[in-house]
C-alpha cells in the first residue's frame, strides 16, 4: 500500500531522515515510536508530502508521488491525516468540517455529504455536536471530529501524527477507541504515538526510530518484550 | 492687577457667529454625500486591488511578487495628494480623467497598497496547520486559499480595515485639491465668500465626525457578527 524507498530529508545541513526504506501492506497497522527529534513525525509527514523529502521515492497504492507535485492533491485524497493539534477549521461547524472535503474536493452534493457526515459523526460519537463550532468542544472531541473529517474522504490509508499528545489524560481513551475500531475494520494505518499501550494492543508492526534511522522493527512482542538493539532497550527502559 | 484682568475679559468678544452653523448646516449635505461616494468607491477599489496585490505579494514566484512589492513600495512611499494630482493633472496629456473618477482612482490605488499589507499580514497569521489540514484533504493550493485561509484572514482583517476606512474617509478631503465638490471644498468656498471660515470648517468637522462615528459603529457590529465561531455558547 505504501512503498518508501531510500528516503532522505534535510533541514538545512541537518539530516533528519537517513535513507529510510519502509513498506506498509494493505490493512496493516504500523506504529512508529521514538524520542522527539528522531524523525518519526517527519517521516509520517513525508508520506503525503506535507514535508518534501530531497531524496528517495514514495509510492502510494501503486502511484508514484511526483516530487513536482502534479498529482499530489489526487494522492492526498487517498491518504487521510490526523494532526497532533487537530487543525480543525475554526470558521466551520463540526458538520462543516467533516463534509468540507466531500463538497469541495469530491464535489458531492450537499444533502448527500451531510448524510455521510451524520454517519461519520455517529461513528465517533459526536452527532449531537454537529452544529457546534470547534471552539466549544473538548480536545478529545476535536480529535474525533478530525478523524471523521479525514474518514469522510474515504481514504485508503490513515496517518496519525501523535493524535493524543495534546490531550488531557482523561480524553485520550475516547480517541484511541475510535482508532482501535478503525484498525479492526481493516484500515491501513501509520501511527506516530507515545501511547505504548495502544502500540502493544493494536499494532501489527512496531517501528523504533532514532536519529533519522529505523533502528528496529517487528511485532509488538518483538519490540517490547525482546528488543534486540541496545538503543531500543534503552529507549523502552526510559518510557515504560 | 485685578482691574486689568477684568478690563481684558470685558473687552473679550466671542469672535465667531455660531448662528451661521445651523443656517449653513443643510448646505453641506450634498458635499457630504460626495465625500461618502468617493470614499465608498475608493475603498471598494482599494479592497479589490489590495486582495489582488496581497495574493501576488505572498507568491513564491518572483515574477508575481515583484510587481506587487513595487506597487506597495511606490504608493506607500509617496503622498496621496501627489498621487491625486498625478492622476488628475499629470496624466492630462495622455488621458483626461474627470475630477470625480480621478479622485476615486487615486483613493483606490492609495488604499489598495495599505489594504494589501493588511490582507498579507492576516493571511500569514493563519496557522500553517490550517493549510496542512486543507492539503491533507486533497485541496489544491488555490482551493485551500479560497475555502480555508481567506475566510479566516478576512475575519482578522476587519479591525485594521475599519481603521483604514476611517483614514480613507478623512483622506478623501484631499480631493478638494482637484476641485471635487466634497465637504472640505464646500467649507473653504463658503468660508471665503462669507468670511466665516471657522463656522464653515466647524460644520464640515461635524459631518466628518458623524460619518466616522457611523463607520466605527458598523465595523464594530461586523466584528461582533464574525466572532460567532469564537464564542463559547
Amino acid at each position: 500500500m505504501i512503498e518508501i524507498k531510500k528516503l532522505s530529508k534535510w533541514y538545512g545541513k541537518l539530516q533528519v531522515l537517513k535513507d529510510i526504506n519502509l513498506s506498509v501492506a494493505e490493512k496493516e497497522v504500523v506504529v512508529i515510536i521514538g524520542a522527539s527529534g528522531s524523525g518519526k513525525s517527519t517521516l509520517l509527514r513525508c508520506i503525503n508530502f506535507l514535508e518534501k523529502p530531497q531524496k528517495g521515492s514514495i509510492t502510494i497504492d501503486g502511484t508514484l508521488i511526483d516530487p513536482k507535485g502534479k498529482n499530489l492533491h489526487l494522492i492526498r485524497q487517498e491518504v487521510g491525516m490526523v494532526f497532533q493539534h487537530f487543525n480543525l477549521f475554526p470558521h466551520k461547524t463540526v458538520m462543516g468540517n467533516v463534509i468540507e472535503g466531500l463538497t469541495q474536493v469530491k464535489k458531492v452534493p450537499f444533502e448527500e455529504a451531510e448524510k455521510e457526515g451524520k454517519l461519520l459523526l455517529e461513528k465517533v460519537g459526536l452527532l449531537d455536536k454537529a452544529d457546534s463550532y470547534p471552539s466549544v468542544i473538548s480536545g478529545g472531541q476535536k480529535q474525533r471530529v478530525a478523524i471523521a473529517r479525514a474518514l469522510a474522504m474515504n481514504p485508503k490509508i490513515m496517518l496519525f501524527d501523535e493524535p493524543t499528545s495534546a490531550l488531557d489524560p482523561e480524553l485520550v481513551g475516547g480517541v484511541l477507541e475510535v482508532m482501535q475500531e478503525l484498525a479492526k475494520e481493516g484500515m491501513t494505518m501509520v501511527v506516530v504515538t507515545h501511547e505504548m499501550g495502544f502500540a502493544k494492543e493494536v499494532a501489527d508492526r512496531v517501528i523504533y526510530m532514532d536519529e533519522g534511522v529505523i533502528i528496529e522493527e517487528g511485532t509488538p512482542e518483538d519490540i517490547f518484550d525482546n528488543p534486540k538493539q541496545e538503543r531500543t532497550k534503552e529507549f523502552l527502559s526510559q518510557i515504560l | 492687577m485685578i482691574i486689568h484682568t477684568t478690563t481684558f475679559l470685558s473687552g473679550f468678544e466671542f469672535p465667531w457667529d455660531m448662528s451661521l452653523i445651523p443656517e449653513y448646516f443643510p448646505v453641506f449635505y450634498k458635499p457630504a454625500l460626495m465625500t461618502l461616494q468617493i470614499t465608498t468607491f475608493g475603498i471598494l477599489m482599494g479592497l479589490i486591488l489590495g486582495l489582488f496585490a496581497a495574493l501576488l505579494r505572498i507568491s513564491k514566484f518572483k515574477i508575481l511578487s515583484a510587481p506587487a512589492r513595487a506597487y506597495i513600495w511606490a504608493i506607500r512611499g509617496t503622498p496621496l495628494l501627489l498621487q491625486l494630482l498625478f492622476i488628475y493633472f499629470g496624466l492630462v496629456n495622455v488621458v483626461d480623467i474627470p475630477r470625480i473618477p480621478a479622485a476615486i482612482i487615486a483613493l483606490g490605488i492609495h488604499n489598495g497598497a495599505y489594504i494589501a499589507e493588511i490582507f498579507r499580514g492576516s493571511i500569514l497569521a493563519v496557522d500553517r496547520g490550517q493549510r496542512e489540514a486543507a492539503y491533507s484533504l486533497g485541496m489544491t493550493p488555490w482551493l485551500a486559499m479560497k475555502r480555508i485561509i481567506l475566510p479566516q484572514a478576512f475575519k482578522r482583517s476587519v479591525p485594521p480595515l475599519g481603521n483604514q476606512f476611517i483614514i480613507a474617509l478623512k483622506d478623501s478631503s484631499l480631493a478638494s485639491a482637484a476641485s471635487v465638490p466634497e465637504l472640505l471644498l464646500q467649507a473653504r468656498q463658503l468660508g471665503s465668500s462669507t468670511f466665516s471660515y471657522m463656522e464653515m470648517l466647524f460644520i464640515a468637522g461635524i459631518y466628518y465626525l458623524i460619518m466616522t462615528t457611523a463607520l466605527t459603529f458598523m465595523v464594530g457590529r461586523l466584528e461582533k457578527r464574525l466572532s460567532i465561531s469564537d464564542h463559547r455558547v
